[in-house]
């Protein structure tokens, strides 16, 4: 059989970053394909040169047997391959008929907008698809699950003959997932080839007939699934032992410091009570969307709560008071670094101190020999890899910016650290030497508090497991009680035994 | 089946959720009526024949500006440059014809629109090649251009005397009592209200201004989108200032002066979302005939004119808080319909 798709050794750099040194894979009709890959693999690099967003500098992408060169998206959508993103990419002031359909409307005389002829369309392949959404409705309130649903309708009406799909389940329920599959199903029938992108393994083992691997940019092996078992996959996907990913020294915790009760934060969360000792990692677990930032966001105070008492190291917190917090003891590294976590425009050292300012002035004035002193100090304890200390810290990776965005809360001397997605976005390398630093800084008493989507994050490196689903705590586990299955069971599904 | 929203009451949530934005028009409707009533209950003559002409005459103008204004706010841009435009197109076409008094008439609206297009062009082309925030291309645009007027200008003017009585009829011509001026840009205003929700192209103006990454990902050229859009808000602010010559006959150096903000309140206003998006023509335009009214009635009512611009700029802030209060009602109205109607 002839493939629908093939792309043969594309690499791709931005500036001096290789983002792609080997990108191979080669799609047959009717075959669904998983790419698997750590984050920074190059997956969504070559995704975007599929999309037409970027354009590879070397390498051949063929498609139905003939050399492509895309000029950009438009160009791509032509050639019949159709992306859902990770983050649904749809225009919320518009309806839903008209995101499916932009700039392919169908047309009556003088080249206007049939919007009867639109809806209907739109409502067929909602029929096709086995859902019921309102094509005259604004895209704006639609939940995830459903924005994704119109992603999946677009690429359906364009008969689309490759469709690559980027972590689509991430969001999305067990039910929903089941319906994804189907329509893979349903499009495979019809001839096409589907790419899927999914950090959970066992929906690959589910869903796909063949694995393309990548590793650091490159093109690590294409192997039918029933070749393979999940502890090979991980194996190539890592390169080396899950250990050395995951650092992790038991240590027995010491006493509480910090004891959250009954947080409620009505249609956000509800009733969350746990607690996080001296020395332990406690991970909170769950999909996104679950409430989980919004959780610690409240704790530290960035966020109201409307019951509940959040108490660190015997003192209660007052409700909205980050400034309180930062006194007690708390350091919230968040999500967002570059928007949340990092001044980007300010140098390296300035962004270390920026957290320790009070302590580093003297009489109003910050003295800037002490502010080196600080970020070389730290710079060195979490092996940072910089030019020079004066550069803006928008020139480092993303891992060495989130080694920054730890230097400056760590540089408080926290006793509770609160970290969100710690390596997310962060290449293989440099995750594991972040999950040193959080394992050594256990050991040295700290208390920590990490949110992660990262399954195997979650599981590598938490003493207890926090599972919450849709703002409710659903599963509290030691780490010998958590594994793959059930922390996603508590994560998606009702679960009876869960503890809460 | 999970999470999909049964049709009807999504209906009737989007159905309210249009109403809400057709509430929008009628809102700006009812808050005319208003001010009509009011003032003429204590100025007997503000609904006179001859004072309604005023006010339509008046609001023209501003009205044909916020069309093009409206296509640039929409790609979440915004145009700065449009009353300087107003002002150096006049003069030129003043000029002309007073070089040529032999000219025809419709020349000199052929120069002020060529006038506005070059303005608009390099206005689009430096904010879509460079990506410059618009706000800054055009702030420089309108002190650039006010600048060039002020040296072509020299310190002389443009007098009555020197512009055709039939350039001039336009100003004010009424045709079966209504300002031809009014009946030129209500066709503007409905060629181009139609046009923006009827071609491609023009919802892709939405798009861009909805979500500027999707529309590059969808593979809409947005770089090309937001040139004409700039182009489109040029050449009308050339035409603009063909008309403020025929309405006024006098043109200097300051013609225009502070157009541009007036305009940018009268679509915002209008039900215009000043981070793009949405908003309709219509609405920009009614938006400008209120903002007219308001300064004509508080003229008639003896009020001092400095009183105009804080009325217009507490019309915004309400206009904005307005905007902001509508669209978070709606959002929950439109999530609260999904999730009662998840059953998982």
């Amino acid at each position: 059989m002839e493939p629908l798709l093939v792309l043969d050794h594309a690499t791709k750099s931005f500036g001096p970053v290789r983002a792609l040194e080997n990108g191979s894979v080669t799609l047959y009709p009717g075959e669904a394909h998983a790419l698997l890959g750590e984050n920074g693999a190059g997956k969504s690099t070559l995704v975007k040169i599929l999309a037409g967003v970027h354009r590879q500098d070397s390498g051949d992408l063929t498609i139905a047997g003939e050399l492509v060169n895309f000029s950009g998206p438009a160009a791509s959508k032509a050639a019949g391959v159709s992306i859902i993103y990770q983050e649904p990419t749809l225009f919320p002031d518009l309806t839903v008929a008209e995101n499916i359909f932009m700039g392919r409307q169908p047309l009556r005389g003088g080249r206007r907008i049939d919007r009867g002829a639109m809806n209907k369309a739109a409502t067929a392949v909602f029929s096709r698809l086995g859902v019921d959404l309102d094509p005259e409705r604004l895209a704006k309130g639609l939940s995830v699950a459903d924005q994704q649903i119109v992603e999946i309708a677009k690429a359906l009406s364009l008969d689309a003959k490759v469709l690559v799909m980027d972590e689509p389940t991430a969001a999305l329920t067990q039910v929903e997932v089941q319906r994804l599959f189907d329509v893979m199903k349903t499009l495979r029938s019809q001839g096409a080839a589907v790419m899927f992108i999914s950090h959970r393994l066992e929906e690959v083992f589910a869903s796909c007939q063949r694995v393309t691997i990548m590793r650091d940019g490159n093109f690590v092996s294409t192997a039918p699934i029933e070749d393979l078992t999940i502890d090979d996959i991980i194996r190539s996907m890592v390169g080396r032992n899950l250990e050395s990913l995951f650092p992790k020294t038991i240590t027995e915790p010491g006493k509480v410091v910090l004891e959250v009760e009954h947080l409620t934060s009505a249609g956000v969360f509800t009733d969350i009570s746990f607690q996080v000792r001296r020395g332990e990692i406690v991970a909170l677990a769950g999909l996104v969307g679950a409430g989980r930032s919004e959780v610690a966001r409240a704790i530290f105070g960035i966020d109201p709560y409307d019951s509940g008492v959040v108490t660190i190291n015997g003192k209660v917190l007052h409700r909205n008071a980050p400034r309180e917090s930062m006194a007690a003891g708390i350091a919230l590294v968040p999500e967002d670094r570059r928007q949340q976590g990092l001044v980007m425009d300010l140098s390296i050292d300035q962004n270390v101190a920026l957290a320790s300012l009070s302590r580093l002035s003297k009489g109003g004035l910050i003295s800037r020999s002490s502010e080196r002193n600080l970020a070389l100090d730290w710079a060195q304890r979490l092996q940072l890899r910089y030019g020079k200390m004066r550069n803006p810290v928008a020139t480092l990776s993303g891992g060495n910016q989130q080694k920054v965005v730890l230097g400056k809360w760590l540089a408080r001397n926290p006793s509770l650290l609160i970290i969100d997605e710690p390596t997310r976005g962060i290449d293989v390398g440099t995750k594991a030497e972040v999950h040193r630093i959080l394992d050594g800084l256990v050991a040295e008493g700290m208390a920590i508090l990490m949110i992660s989507s990262e399954l195997p994050e979650v599981l590598g490196m938490a003493d207890r497991v926090l599972v919450i689903r849709e703002g409710r705590l659903s599963a509290n586990m030691s780490r010998a009680e958590a594994d793959e299955d059930s922390v996603m069971r508590a994560a998606t599904l009702q679960s009876t035994e869960s503890i809460v | 089946m999970t999470a999909v929203i049964s049709k009807k009451p999504a209906g009737a949530a989007m159905a309210r959720g249009g109403a809400l934005l057709r509430a929008r028009e009628m809102g700006i409707g009812i808050a005319l009526v208003l001010v009509i009533a009011l003032t003429t209950l204590f100025n007997h003559s503000f609904l006179s024949a001859s004072s309604v002409q005023q006010l339509l005459t008046g609001a023209s103008i501003f009205a044909l500006l916020g069309v093009g204004e409206t296509l640039v706010i929409i790609t979440r841009n915004v145009d700065l440059s449009v009353g300087s435009v107003v002002g150096l197109s006049a003069y030129v076409v003043g000029n002309t014809f007073v070089n040529h008094p032999q000219m025809p008439i419709i020349f000199g609206f052929v120069i002020g629109i060529l006038v506005g297009a070059v303005v608009g062009a390099v206005n689009g082309l430096i904010t879509t090649v460079t990506k410059v925030p618009s706000l800054v291309v055009t702030l420089a645009a309108l002190y650039i251009v006010r600048g060039i007027d002020a040296l072509i200008v020299n310190g002389k003017r443009i007098d009555p005397g020197s512009v055709p009585s039939g350039f001039q009829t336009i100003g004010y011509y009424n045709v079966f009592g209504v300002p031809l001026l009014f009946i030129i840009v209500a066709v503007v205003v409905a060629i181009a209200g139609y046009a923006m929700r009827s071609f491609r192209s023009s919802r892709e103006l939405y798009a861009i201004g909805s979500n500027p990454d999707a529309a590059g990902l969808a593979g809409i050229p947005t770089g090309r989108r937001v040139f004409t859009a700039f182009l489109v808000s040029g050449s009308l602010a050339g035409l603009g200032g063909a008309l403020f010559l025929a309405e006024y006959a006098t043109v200097d150096s300051t013609g225009g002066t502070g157009y541009e903000f007036l305009v940018v309140a009268a679509v915002v206003v209008g039900g215009v979302a000043i981070f793009g998006g949405s908003g309709t023509i219509l609405g920009a335009a009614l938006g400008a005939l209120l903002l007219n009214t308001i300064n004509q009635s508080l003229g008639s009512l003896k009020v001092s004119p400095f009183w105009n611009q804080a009325v217009a700029g507490a019309l915004l802030l309400v206009a904005i808080a307005f905007d902001r209060w509508l669209s978070l009602r709606v959002a929950r109205s439109l999530k609260s319909e999904q999730g009662a109607h998840r059953d998982v």
